[in-house]
């Protein structure tokens, strides 16, 4: 292992850095130093402040307080292209590509390699990209567009552009959620002979395995809060587990019993070519079904399709044995559906508006009377949720923006459970939230499914599926890989299901 | 980039080669069937009206389409980049006159164009100043300039107005001449189309257009300047704009203070007949420059077979509600089959 000298200071480091996103503190005093020849892990719960922190060494946001020290001087980046030149390379968690743009040409947008007069050379830009792709042993053409690639490929010509300069520190936000195991080999190959050149490397990812094949030093994070930075060395998965979440897991996952009834939603065959393929579940009355499954493997875009947010090309779906149409949200709303969208600053909530009347958007048939709305039953239908719910606020007229992330998802809960639905599907449903609301949301659904209730929740935190799910499902490239029982389903089982090993087994 | 892993993993002939073709025959054919379009109906009125393609015809034909084409050149840039310039119709009007009543005093006709550019490239930056800095929607910002411009170009200009007689007879010369059918105007318009369609292509400042037109968001994380090159789009357009107006008092030697009124929303139909798309990311300079010539010729085109010229506006409306249409079924298309394919190699790789 090449361990850096202690007396040679880190290439990139973070000294005391807070910063704030309104009244949300995104990072708190946190400290990170990144050696040469080192791979770095960050550890932490959605919300813990992961993001932030790589977008402060990215240049994308200047800290409050604190500073960013390269080679041990302060630096300041005023903006991507700074952190760039000072040879800072990132891989986000999203891909940002451009549609419209060619693959070659998304890699090295900005950096294009020139010849005579300022010229871009495009058959050099061609000729590297297809370098790049060999070197990461993808199939992928320089010349197609980056429109309609899959979020692997996508996430491939991520790591093509980050490893297109030579880049002293390569940040790297959940590369591998999308892609395959020979192709997170293959990353892993790359970012090793980085490393061995002298390289820093940070390293996020969800699955603790790749955490310890790739990493020697990992600093976990939460709530944005610096909690431990440790060699790797003589750590467990558990010992990380517990210092990411801070608190035993039992009391984080209340699981009531429920009397399984009838089936709520049956789903047949459901096909949406390209994205996801002959699907067919039940869920019951009074059961909490796991959706589960890598980032990409179609899970949402099954509830979507569903609750009829997209159209479906083959299969069926029925409510309480009544076919439902597809393409047709109202219609899923009035035979007892409700989706509970992944991203809900833009699917699930006007930010703007207040809670009030982000409650009432799915209440116009109740509160109005011959098309008029009533303000009174407006106010009780709002204020009768916000309480049950016990979501912290002001006044009910506060924008819901000003709201924490797990209040806002309060708020987007009480307005599905206002339409007293017959099925619940949740997908990501305590992403990017707060530990103690956590619980509060696992207990709600946990009651919810006592009260008959079918619950469909999507989630990619394992240990959530694991506890609250009476039967899991989990999704691989587009199809049910598993459907397995409340025994059966195990962290091993789940997972060989969802990267694909488990179809031999199975 | 120095590391090597493993040299010898060649990748596999792609999957994806099947859609950028297809995607590429798209894109070209887009600026094909425009062309197409217009043969077809430059001939069909020939066959009908033999005197149509006169030498005198094509002449003015081309004359007609150069201001047009112009701007819309201008145009497209900013559109490229996801915004819009409502205000050329001011800025050309503005120009044209400043250059006329230059020329008027006994100015010298090259420094009165190049004035007309500056002022133009000057009221362009104001526009891109204004939608860079300050992030509020261009539509909003250049409706607001728009009305601004016109009401300056009012006030300073009164009832006056630039006649043919108050300018120096070369400078209309230039205006009407040119190298046997082909106008002196048409050639300098050619040039800037050439000029601004290269740098679209082979400089980064152009790519970076495209860029940060196709994805914003994207474009800023990948340290493309953002201001700066939405600056420069708007400063281009200005100056195109600020050009036209130099040659459009070349041409017709009449200005007042309503000159170029409405000329923005036919430079926008101009742009998006030729396939820019106003979601930005997408379209050239070509196909805009044959959008001006397409909608021009109609204007010419329905006199010469006796249909009233009270029906150019409704077919130009009907045009581009056309070519907007053709490109929403186009891009579910793509869309579709890219979709479907990427599925195939997927499932093919993992086979």
């Amino acid at each position: 292992m090449t361990q850096a000298a202690p007396e040679t200071p880190p290439v990139l480091a973070l000294e005391g850095v807070s910063k704030s996103f309104g009244a949300v503190h995104a990072l708190r005093g946190v400290s990170l130093r990144l050696h040469a020849g080192e791979a770095h892990a960050l550890a932490g719960e959605n919300g813990a402040g992961k993001s932030t922190l790589i977008k402060t060494l990215a240049g994308v946001h200047r800290p409050d307080t604190g500073v960013v020290l390269l080679d041990g001087e302060p630096v300041e980046f005023h903006g991507p292209a700074d952190a760039r030149d000072a040879g800072v390379a990132v891989i986000y968690q999203e891909p940002t590509l451009f549609p419209d743009l060619s693959v070659a040409e998304n890699i090295f947008v900005g950096r294009q390699p020139r010849r005579s007069f300022g010229r871009v050379d495009h058959r050099a830009v061609r000729q590297a990209a297809a370098d790049l792709f060999r070197r990461l042993g993808v199939a992928l053409e320089p010349d197609q567009p980056a429109r309609g690639l899959s979020i692997a490929d996508q996430q491939l010509v991520e790591i093509a552009k980050a490893l297109s300069f030579d880049a002293r520190v390569l940040v790297m936000d959940e590369p591998t959620a999308a892609l395959t195991g020979s192709e997170v080999a293959r990353l892993f190959g790359v970012v090793r002979a980085l490393r061995e050149q002298g390289a820093a490397v940070l390293f996020i990812s969800h699955r603790l395995d790749e955490v310890f094949a790739l990493c020697q030093r990992v600093t976990t994070l939460r709530d944005g809060a610096l909690i431990a930075s440790e060699p790797v060395d003589g750590l467990t998965e558990d010992d990380l587990v517990r210092r990411m979440v801070g608190r035993d897991l039992d009391e984080l996952y209340p699981k009531q019993d429920a009397k399984i009834g009838g089936v709520a939603l049956s789903v047949r065959r459901l096909t949406r070519e390209g994205v996801f393929t002959d699907v067919s579940f039940d869920v019951r009355h009074g059961e909490i079904v796991g959706l589960a499954g890598l980032v990409g493997a179609g899970r949402s875009e099954v509830a979507r399709a569903v609750f009829g947010v997209d159209r479906w090309d083959g299969g069926e779906v029925e409510v309480d044995g009544r076919p439902l149409p597809p393409g047709a949200p109202s219609l899923a709303m009035a035979a007892g559906l409700a989706l509970v969208p992944e991203d809900r600053r833009a699917e699930g909530l006007v930010m703007d508006m207040s809670i009030e009347r982000n409650i009432n958007l799915t209440g116009f048939a109740s509160t109005s009377r011959a098309g008029v709305m009533r303000r009174g039953a407006e106010r009780s239908r709002a204020v009768d949720w916000a309480v049950r719910l016990q979501v912290k606020y002001a006044r009910l007229a506060d924008a819901v923006s000003t709201l924490s992330g797990g209040n806002q998802q309060k708020v987007v809960l009480a307005k599905w459970l206002a339409t007293d639905p017959g099925v619940l599907i949740v997908d990501e449903p305590t992403r990017g939230i707060d530990v103690g609301t956590k619980a509060e949301v696992h207990r709600l659904l946990s009651q919810l499914a006592a009260d008959g209730v079918a619950v469909l929740m999507i989630s990619s935190d394992l240990p959530e599926v694991l506890a609250m799910a009476d039967r899991v499902l989990v999704m691989h490239e587009g199809r049910l890989a598993a459907d397995l029982t409340r025994a059966e389903a195990t962290e091993e089982s789940v997972m060989a299901a969802a990267t694909g090993r488990g179809r031999s087994a199975a | 980039m120095t590391v090597t892993t493993d040299q010898e993993h060649r990748a596999r002939p792609a999957g994806g080669s099947g859609s950028r073709k297809l995607l590429d025959t798209v894109l070209k054919v887009r600026e094909l069937a425009i062309g197409a379009v217009l043969v077809v109906m430059l001939l069909a009125t020939q066959l009908d009206n033999s005197d149509f393609l006169s030498q005198q015809g094509i002449k003015d034909l081309l004359l007609n389409a150069t201001i047009l084409v112009l701007v819309a050149v201008g145009q497209a840039m900013v559109v490229i980049t996801r915004n819009v310039d409502l205000s050329v119709g001011s800025t050309l009007g503005i120009s044209a006159f400043a250059a006329g009543d230059y020329l008027s005093g006994g100015g010298n006709p090259l420094v009165a164009v190049v004035l007309a550019v500056l002022l133009g490239a000057a009221l362009g930056a104001v526009n891109g100043l204004l939608v860079s800095l300050g992030r509020v929607p261009a539509l909003v910002v250049t409706l607001g300039t728009l009305y601004i411009i016109r009401g300056l170009d009012s006030v300073w200009v009164g009832s006056r107005q630039i006649t043919a007689s108050q300018l120096p007879s070369g400078f209309a010369g230039f205006g009407h001449d040119g190298l046997s059918v082909i106008p002196y105007l048409a050639l300098l318009t050619a040039a800037v189309l050439v000029c601004v369609a290269y740098y679209l292509r082979a400089y980064r400042g152009g790519r970076d257009l495209y860029a940060l037109g196709s994805n914003p968001e994207a474009a800023r994380l990948a340290g493309v300047p953002v201001r700066r090159r939405i600056l420069t789009a708007y400063v281009v357009c200005g100056a195109l704009a600020g050009l036209a107006g130099a040659l459009y008092l070349a041409r017709f030697g009449n200005v007042d203070s309503g000159t170029g009124t409405g000329y923005e929303l036919t430079v926008v139909s101009a742009v998006v007949v030729g396939g820019v798309a106003f979601t930005g990311g997408s379209g050239t300079v070509y196909g805009a420059a044959l959008g001006a010539l397409l909608l021009t010729s109609i204007n010419s085109v329905l006199p010469s077979i006796g249909v009233s010229s009270v029906w150019v506006q409704a077919i130009d409306g009907f045009l581009l509600l056309l070519a907007i249409a053709v490109d929403r079924v186009v891009a579910l298309r793509v869309a579709d089959l890219l979709r479907k394919r990427a599925a195939e190699t997927r499932s093919a790789r993992h086979a």
